[in-house]
């Protein structure tokens, strides 16, 4: 009786263990460092849902050239030495074919080099323009950069006459990093800033930094620039204090929930934005229409949640890996790098994707488009 | 637009005196800095918004969401504080540290990441009064209502029942009270139910504003604290004025300076007052200003 039970134990195991590594040769393993938990959850969480959702409709429909993806994900809260670590782990025990993420750009220049150094495809989901700028051959991104959003911010200022301008931001590496960015390009742009405040990012209330803007003489319009609740808090100060000059907001607005908080002061926000969320109204003819109605409607109605931008990053990140695996034909890393770096019109979520060997963004102006708040949704702002 | 910016510092000072009265409460009657305190703000926003979403009226989420947070209150002061053999202050001070962090992680499982908010009581997200065109919120009526109250009935309660007389005799002198046969276990319990209340009730009438999220405890038990420092610990009272005092120089500092350097401004002068008077504006020399009332 014991021996049949073990036999019985011993059989199920090895059931288990052909079941797991039955074609070791038809398997690709891709691994993916995201901060699933921690100050950054908001951007880790929803990339790594999306990216275990493709896997698994990969693997339902035969995997790329008829080998199965396996999925090794790595939660680094947010952390880059646990980034690091993770992706030493990756290039060195797992042998992954690739790595997606990480999904902060802290976390991303720490692995940089390593990647490099290792020969490791790195498709990271962050935003920061040092990650390809100078570029490194096994070094991607697929978010758009900042520089791309306040440019749209100004265009659409400059072509109802605006010149004249208020800037607000967070004091956190978001706001900063805007911050920047929108001072850099006012003088491209040939916008004027008259008024430059930083706030707390955990400030209750704005009154006293609008006011002051509201005193300022010649202000046309007010660009906030943050991730975080303050960017309600504006709207609704602004409207309390009477303010009438249009806000403008950067893409960290791009979350129905800050439009949910302020509620009617959220009417008329203008903020650059991808297609997402506004993808049921794209022309039937917008070369991403197709896919972001696929992914927005599997992502909801498997995980019962609002997609969001940042799931979209990790969407590309791993559909470009497996685009370039397909034309390469074999999980060989140096081929596959070559067929990424030659991808063109490559239609992702974020945007569609022209790399080269001298961009490794491969997203240009288009990617963005300028979204207005009307009767608490977002619709496509027509001049 | 100095009117406004008077506003916007009480705007500001009303928030950071309704964090401070509950710190005040716990500290006159257990010499404790309950670093908690903006946590039980957080929990009393929270319950309130979970409970107005079920369709119950705001005035029964309120009501409910302080009695909670205060049952919250009394049920941390019974696991972590009585059993503890030395009562040292120091210990107890940090043990509400770890209690914050507790909290917050527990918060974010139970809710979310989300920002969320209680609509406006009067008005909505757009609506203002105005004073000599000078615009303030209808909400800021409510926190400083919310504050009237409060410091109200906790003075009737402090001075003119039993209970808070023992209160006050177990700050001024422990065992003095405990030979007088007050229970000074139960006290302590008491002292953090109501000021868990009085931070439930801070979160919720704050909530419009502010919006509610898990992380909101920490900056807030923070101003709150450098509120009640500056009014003198242990005088509710002290609370107010410090909270306000705080707001408005907020509010001045940025009509001068980049806005970026307002908490400096602030801290500043609450570091320079201290060196004046280090017990705070209505503070008394030794800190136990709750034996004066």
């Amino acid at each position: 009786m014991k021996h049949s039970a073990l036999l019985a134990v011993g059989l199920c195991g090895l059931a288990l263990f052909w079941g797991c590594s039955r074609p070791p040769s038809e398997t690709v393993k891709i691994g993916a460092i995201f901060s699933v938990t921690g100050p950054a959850s908001f951007l880790g969480a929803p990339e790594e849902k999306t990216a275990r959702m493709l896997v698994d409709q990969i693997n339902a429909q035969g995997g790329i050239n008829g080998r199965k993806i396996e999925f090794i994900a790595k939660d680094s809260g947010g952390n880059p030495e646990k980034a690091v670590s993770f992706a030493k782990q990756l290039i060195e025990e797992d042998k992954v074919l690739a790595i997606i993420g990480p999904s902060t750009s802290g976390e991303t220049m720490a692995i940089k080099d390593l990647c490099e150094q290792n020969q490791m495809i790195l498709v990271s989901c962050a935003a920061a323009e040092v990650i390809v700028n100078p570029v490194a051959r096994y070094v991607f991104k697929t978010p758009q950069k900042d520089s791309q959003a306040a440019t749209w911010i100004y265009r659409t200022m400059k072509d109802q006459g605006i010149t004249k301008v208020a800037v607000v931001t967070g004091n956190d590496g978001f706001g900063a990093a805007g911050k920047k960015q929108l001072e850099d390009l006012a003088k491209v742009e040939g916008i004027e800033i008259l008024a430059n405040e930083v706030y707390d990012k955990a400030a209750t209330d704005l009154t006293d930094i609008l006011t002051k803007i509201k005193g300022t003489p010649g202000v046309q319009a007010v660009v906030n620039w943050s991730i975080v609740p303050a960017q309600s808090i504006v709207a609704k100060n602004m409207r309390q204090l009477g303010m009438t000059v249009p806000l403008f907001q950067s893409h960290g607005f791009g979350n129905l929930k800050y439009v949910e908080q302020a509620g009617v002061a959220a009417e008329g926000i203008l903020f650059p934005l991808g297609h997402l969320m506004v993808c049921e109204q794209l022309p039937d003819t917008h070369p991403q229409k197709k896919v972001l109605t696929a992914y927005r409607q599997a992502y909801e109605s498997r995980y019962q949640e609002d997609v969001s931008a940042f799931g979209g990053y990790a969407h590309d990140a791993l559909m470009i890996v497996l685009e370039g695996l397909r034309r390469a034909g074999e999980p060989d890393r140096s081929k596959v790098r070559e067929a990424i770096e030659h991808l063109s019109n490559y239609a992702g979520v974020t945007g569609v994707f022209n790399f080269s060997p001298t961009d490794h963004t491969g997203l240009t102006l288009d990617a963005f488009l300028m979204l207005v708040v009307k009767d608490g949704k977002f619709t496509i702002y027509q001049p | 637009m100095a009117l406004q910016y008077l506003l916007s510092g009480i705007t500001k000072g009303s928030i950071y005196a309704v964090v401070a009265i509950g710190f005040n409460l716990i500290y006159s009657a257990t010499g404790v800095l309950n670093f908690a305190q903006g946590e039980f703000v957080m929990l009393g926003g929270m319950v309130a918004i979970m409970l107005a979403q079920l369709g119950l009226p705001l005035v029964v989420a309120v009501g409910a969401a302080v009695i909670v947070v205060s049952a919250v209150g009394c049920l941390l002061e019974i696991t972590f504080f009585r059993k503890l053999r030395h009562h040292s202050i120091l210990h107890m001070i940090i043990i509400t540290i770890g209690l914050s962090i507790v909290i917050q992680e527990i918060a974010l499982h139970i809710w979310d990441e989300k920002v969320r908010s209680l609509p406006y009581f009067t008005g909505n997200e757009v609506s203002s009064l105005k004073f000599f065109g000078a615009a303030i919120s209808p909400q800021v009526l409510w926190v400083l209502g919310a504050i009237a109250v409060s410091v109200v009935l906790l003075h009737i309660f402090l001075r003119y029942t039993l209970q808070g007389r023992a209160m006050r005799a177990c700050a001024s002198n422990p065992e003095a009270a405990m030979l007088a046969g007050i229970n000074i276990p139960n006290m302590r319990t008491l002292s953090f139910g109501l000021s868990a209340a009085l931070g439930g009730l801070a979160g919720c009438v704050i909530s419009p504003i502010t919006m509610t999220h898990y992380e909101m405890g920490a900056p807030l038990a923070i101003k709150g604290f450098a509120a009640a420092i500056l009014g003198g610990l242990g005088n509710p009272m002290g609370g107010v004025i410090g909270g306000l005092t705080v707001g408005i120089l907020e509010a001045f500092a940025v009509s001068r300076l980049p806005a970026a350097f307002n908490d400096v401004a602030a801290f500043v002068v609450l570091l320079l007052v201290l060196f004046v008077r280090p017990h705070g504006l209505l503070g008394r020399p030794g800190g136990e200003a709750v034996r004066e009332h």
